[in-house]
């Protein structure tokens, strides 16, 4: 029985955010605190000539690259980005001096004035002469399959860069502390800005990175924060003073990461009834001036190019391009909002040029039990793409909708998607991923490196562990992510935090549960005293991946999820009003209902903006609105109608069932809008629809 | 970057005529409810050191009807003109436009005067009082002038103000003729606006243009073309006055068709 998991318990977080009482990185100080400040560079592409500090230094502290102790380059896959400009410059707003100083107007008012040998930077990632990966998906023959098919339909769509927009912009603060620093940071995975930190400021000094309260992350906080903390930790080691580090909005928005613009080409044969006999999927995805983690947004982008659908012959090919701009990286999603949206509108496409209805055509393809991914995983039981399909169609009475809606101002659209959670392949097994957990005089503490960044992980994790130890929810606290204390849990990434790390808990909670043999925590403490519990993630013994060949099981599981939009057009302005959307998603089941729902209903409308608003104007290679009031994110006007449905299909792997939720929502609102979109009329297969490019749209 | 803060002084009047004293005697940026000024001091965009707060100017917060003509006091704000009955009797279109302005906090700050001084071919409420032929009451220390609003722009943000004069009210006399106005924001709320139309058809018709050139624009051809001949003609006439640009907001051929199909339907919905 359960008491805490499937309730919404009042969240851990909860008073602290709604009181106001939480401290986040810029409510921090620290005694003798210094503010940091980040030069960047002007130009996308060139050299740095000279560097002139136009102002009075006295009491600056002034870094660049000569004055790292270790390693120049952020750690993470590839190792190709600096901290620093030593001379080559890639993109704007490339760090090049860090400038410190307890006054923040002075700080502010340096002059820094550096002179270029500029040179001609690669904007376009089809001209591109350089990938930072390339993968290839093969199963069956696919130029065969499509020389033989009856019909071959082409297209090609595009997607454009999103920007995060958390509330809380990046901050760090660094901390000279035994020799070493401790890193206080808006982040979502402080092992990765340990890991980093250790490569710049070399093993010698002790360091640990303590996550603050974090108002958002959407995977902004990934990969970002390790270059932020480098900069903090270096003026801190030269000044010897705690530095804070807080971007504003516009340099946010301008120096930090953004979901990869892609193209994406289909070349799919089918039948004349409809049945998928051939997909070849092009995906090209804009990476940005450093590798960061192009090659893994790629890598998901890839495998979920074909769609939920089944088909025998399939061909993905994918590459990840360098670009004069500022890196892109890990977004809710992470590459597969962009892939998923270029299938959906084509299946669309496919539907209108079959004469068929795209309905039809989804059933008739869509993925069931047992049938074979695009990387030949077999699907096991919890695969529910048309369990959501027909739920989505039985709410919107979509079928006469669509037929009644014809000609008017109005238009509806579907799009069928699915999530995998985790690490790709093999990734869950290398990571071993470990949790703890701490009998306390009261009940038991997680020890974690999952951050909580406003979507419940700490009350989700406390929930499993309420239940796997059979104590009240109130009795389980759960420690501030500090690296120097908690297991490394892995990065609060990818929705692996419930289904992966809430596996472990409860693991170590229901050993836990042995040891006390039947004391409470309390009784047991008074007693024995405390003890904890380690355990470490096991890969399902069933799973086998081919990282050479990218075949087997790509995911231990898979979300589902299929939405609805309606919207409405005005025929003089082009404005389109998203008016209703329906979102039926399937993931295991809901540890806590409430904020299971504020993940999808957040997940749409941020879908809603990507689809609609939400226009990065690139400017030679920089973001030209980098400000809340030119990049357009969704208003409450802006948000329709939502029925959200929560369908379940237990997956054994996860705790009590559960899978991962956390991206499956961004996955399916910007197709269902394009498709709507196209029920009106309107030939659109790009986003943002913005009015300024329907205007120029050609009529169906 | 930031405005220095430390760098900034400023001044608080009590009356009109002491505010007015101080104008005469050195020069300093107005700040009505700041939701402009905060904005540019946030971005480091205004040259001005020196401030004088005319916010608890009470004189300036009101709006009534003096012989036929609507006052709108400087500080009247957008959820004044809201709650307003003459205002809904007399400027309906001016209702719709307040409405729309950012959100219900910027509502409850943002001023008329403040819209009008800031002069941003962007301003809701400029294409209303362009349409209905409004006029600005300026005052300095002891002078006061009338200039016609449609005047009153000489270039982008550019104004016939004077450093030591306050905008105190703008006056619109009665408007004979159905209302009608639109804005094309960015999206449904907190939008700046990409195009935004203001019309009176009466005898004839009254067309104001914001954000699709250096100021709000009369269309003064269309106006001619529709007292006298078709749509059409007018449709010939609107392409040619209307010019916009491109920006990070919009595109020049978003905006000129949008303006076009926008007068098309006041002219349609209106007769
Ligand atoms: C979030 C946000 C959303 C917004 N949305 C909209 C919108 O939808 N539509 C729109 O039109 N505007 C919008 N604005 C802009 C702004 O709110 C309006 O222009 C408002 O009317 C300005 O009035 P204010 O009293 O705040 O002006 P202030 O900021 O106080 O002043 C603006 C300028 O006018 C001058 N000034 C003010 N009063 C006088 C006076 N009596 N005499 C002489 N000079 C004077 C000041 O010196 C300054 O140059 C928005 C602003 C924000 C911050």
């Amino acid at each position: 029985m359960t008491t805490a998991v499937g309730q919404s318990v009042s969240r851990k977080d909860g008073i602290g955010k709604a009181t106001g009482a939480t401290k986040y990185a810029d409510d921090l100080h620290f005694p003798g605190m210094l503010f940091g400040r980040t030069i960047r560079s002007t130009i996308p592409c060139g050299r740095v000539k000279s560097i002139r500090m136009d102002f009075d230094t006295s009491g600056f502290t002034i870094v660049d690259y000569r004055d790292i102790p270790h390693r120049n380059v952020v750690a993470l896959i590839d190792e190709d980005q600096p901290y620093l400009v030593e001379t080559e410059v890639r993109h704007m707003a490339e760090a090049i001096v860090l400038l410190a100083h307890e006054d923040r107007e002075k700080l502010l008012g340096a002059n820094v004035v550096i002179e270029y040998e500029e040179a001609e930077p690669v904007f376009d990632p089809e001209r591109s002469p350089h990938s930072f990966k390339d993968i290839t998906i093969e199963k069956g023959d696919v130029e065969d399959a499509l020389a033989s098919a009856e019909i071959v339909v082409e297209g090609t769509y595009r997607t454009g860069h999103q920007e995060h927009v958390y509330i809380e912009t990046n901050g760090v603060i660094a901390v000279p502390e035994h020799g070493g620093i401790a890193l206080y940071g808006s982040l979502q995975c402080p092992f990765y800005a340990y890991k980093a930190l250790r490569s710049v400021l070399g093993n010698d000094h002790p360091l640990r990175v303590i996550q603050t309260e974090t108002g958002g992350g959407f995977g902004g906080k990934e990969e970002y924060p390790s270059m932020i903390a480098g900069h903090a930790a270096l003026l801190a080691v030269k000044s010897g003073r705690p530095v804070k580090i807080i971007y504003d909005r516009v340099e946010d928005m301008v120096a930090t990461t953004k979901r990869h613009p892609s193209i994406v080409r289909h070349r799919t044969g089918l039948t004349r009834e409809g049945r998928l006999v051939a997909m070849d999927v092009d995906v090209i995805l804009d990476g940005g001036a450093y590798s960061t983690l192009s090659a893994v947004v790629l890598s998901r982008g890839c495998i979920h190019a074909a769609g939920p659908y089944r088909c025998d012959n399939v061909k993905i090919f994918g590459r990840a391009m360098f670009t004069n701009t500022p890196p892109n990286g890990a977004f809710r999603g992470f590459g597969a909002p962009q892939t998923e949206f270029a299938m959906e509108v084509h299946m669309e496409r496919i539907a209108e040029q079959l004469g068929m209805d795209s309905l039809t055509l989804r059933e008739m393809n869509a993925l069931r039990p047992g049938d074979m991914t695009a990387t030949s995983q077999v699907l096991k039981q919890d695969a529910s793409a048309l369990e959501c399909l027909q739920e989505a169609v039985r709410r919107t009475d979509y079928r006469r909708k669509r037929e009644e809606l014809k000609g008017t101002n109005r238009g509806i659209g579907l799009a069928l998607f699915y999530h995998g959670a985790g690490f790709t392949g093999a990734g869950e097994q290398r990571l071993a991923s470990k949790a703890r957990l701490d009998l306390t005089a009261t009940g038991a503490r997680i020890m974690v490196a999952s951050t909580e960044i406003g979507q419940g992980t700490r009350t989700m994790h406390a929930q499993i562990v309420s239940d796997a130890l059979g104590v009240p929810y109130e009795t389980i606290e759960v420690a501030q992510p500090d690296t120097s204390v908690v297991a490394d849990s892995g990065p609060t990434v990818a929705s692996r935090t419930c289904m992966v790390v809430g596996k472990i808990l409860e693991r170590c909670a229901l050993e836990m549960k042995e040891r006390l043999e039947g004391m409470t925590p309390a009784q047991y403490h008074a007693k024995h005293g405390a003890f904890s519990i380690v355990k470490e993630h096991i890969q399902p013994e069933w799973m086998r991946w081919d990282d050479d060949n990218y075949q087997g099981d790509a995911y231990a599981t898979y979300a589902w999820g299929c939405d609805v939009a309606e919207v409405e057009i005005d025929r003089d302005t082009y404005e389109v009003r998203p008016v209703k959307v329906t979102a039926v998603q399937e993931f295991g089941r809901p540890i806590h209902p409430a904020l299971a729902m504020g993940q999808i209903e957040g997940g749409t409308v941020q879908g809603l903006g990507y689809a609609l608003l939400e226009h990065v104007v690139m400017k030679n290679g920089a973001m030209a609105n980098p400000t809340l009031t030119n990049y357009t994110i969704p208003t409450t006007l802006d948000t329709p109608e939502l029925d959200i449905v929560m369908l379940e299909n237990h997956y054994d792997g996860g705790p009590f069932g559960a899978k991962g939720l956390g991206e499956l929502p961004m996955d399916g609102p910007a197709p269902a809008v394009v498709n709507a979109i196209r029920h009106l009329g309107l030939d659109l297969r790009d986003i943002p629809a913005i009015p300024e490019t329907l205007i120029a749209c050609a009529s169906l | 970057m930031k405005t220095a803060l430390s760098t900034l002084e400023m001044r608080r009047a009590t009356s009109v005529a002491e505010a007015l004293e101080i104008l005469r005697d050195e020069p300093r940026m107005p700040i009505a409810g700041a939701t402009d000024v905060y904005v540019g001091l946030n971005f480091g965009t205004l040259p001005e050191l020196r401030y004088l707060d005319i916010w608890a100017l009470d004189e300036l917060r009101t709006i009534t009807v003096n012989e036929d003509v609507l006052v709108l006091g400087a500080l009247a704000t957008y959820t004044m003109m809201v709650a307003s009955a003459l205002v809904q009797e007399r400027l309906p279109m001016m209702i719709e436009a307040a409405r729309q302005v950012g959100g219900p906090q910027i509502q409850n700050r943002g001023t008329i005067g403040g819209n009008i001084a800031n002069g941003s071919p962007a301003g809701d409420s400029l294409p209303v009082l362009a349409a209905c032929d409004a006029v600005v009451v300026l005052q300095s220390a002891g002078a006061e002038r009338r200039v016609k609003f449609t005047e009153f722009y000489t270039g982008y943000r550019k104004t016939v103000m004077r450093r030591d004069e306050l905008v105190v009210a703008v006056e619109v006399p009665r408007v004979s003729g159905r209302q009608w106005f639109r804005k094309v924001g960015t999206r449904a709320a907190q939008a700046i606006s990409k195009v935004v139309v203001a019309g009176v058809r009466g005898e004839g018709a009254r067309i104001a243009v914001g954000s699709i050139a250096p100021t709000v624009i009369r269309l003064t051809a269309t106006e001619r073309a529709l007292a006298t001949g078709s749509l059409d003609e007018a449709m010939v006439a609107l392409r040619g006055e209307v010019n916009p640009i491109d920006d990070i907001r919009s595109t020049a051929d978003y905006r000129k068709r949008v303006t076009e199909n926008l007068v098309r339907r006041f002219w349609t919905e209106t007769a």
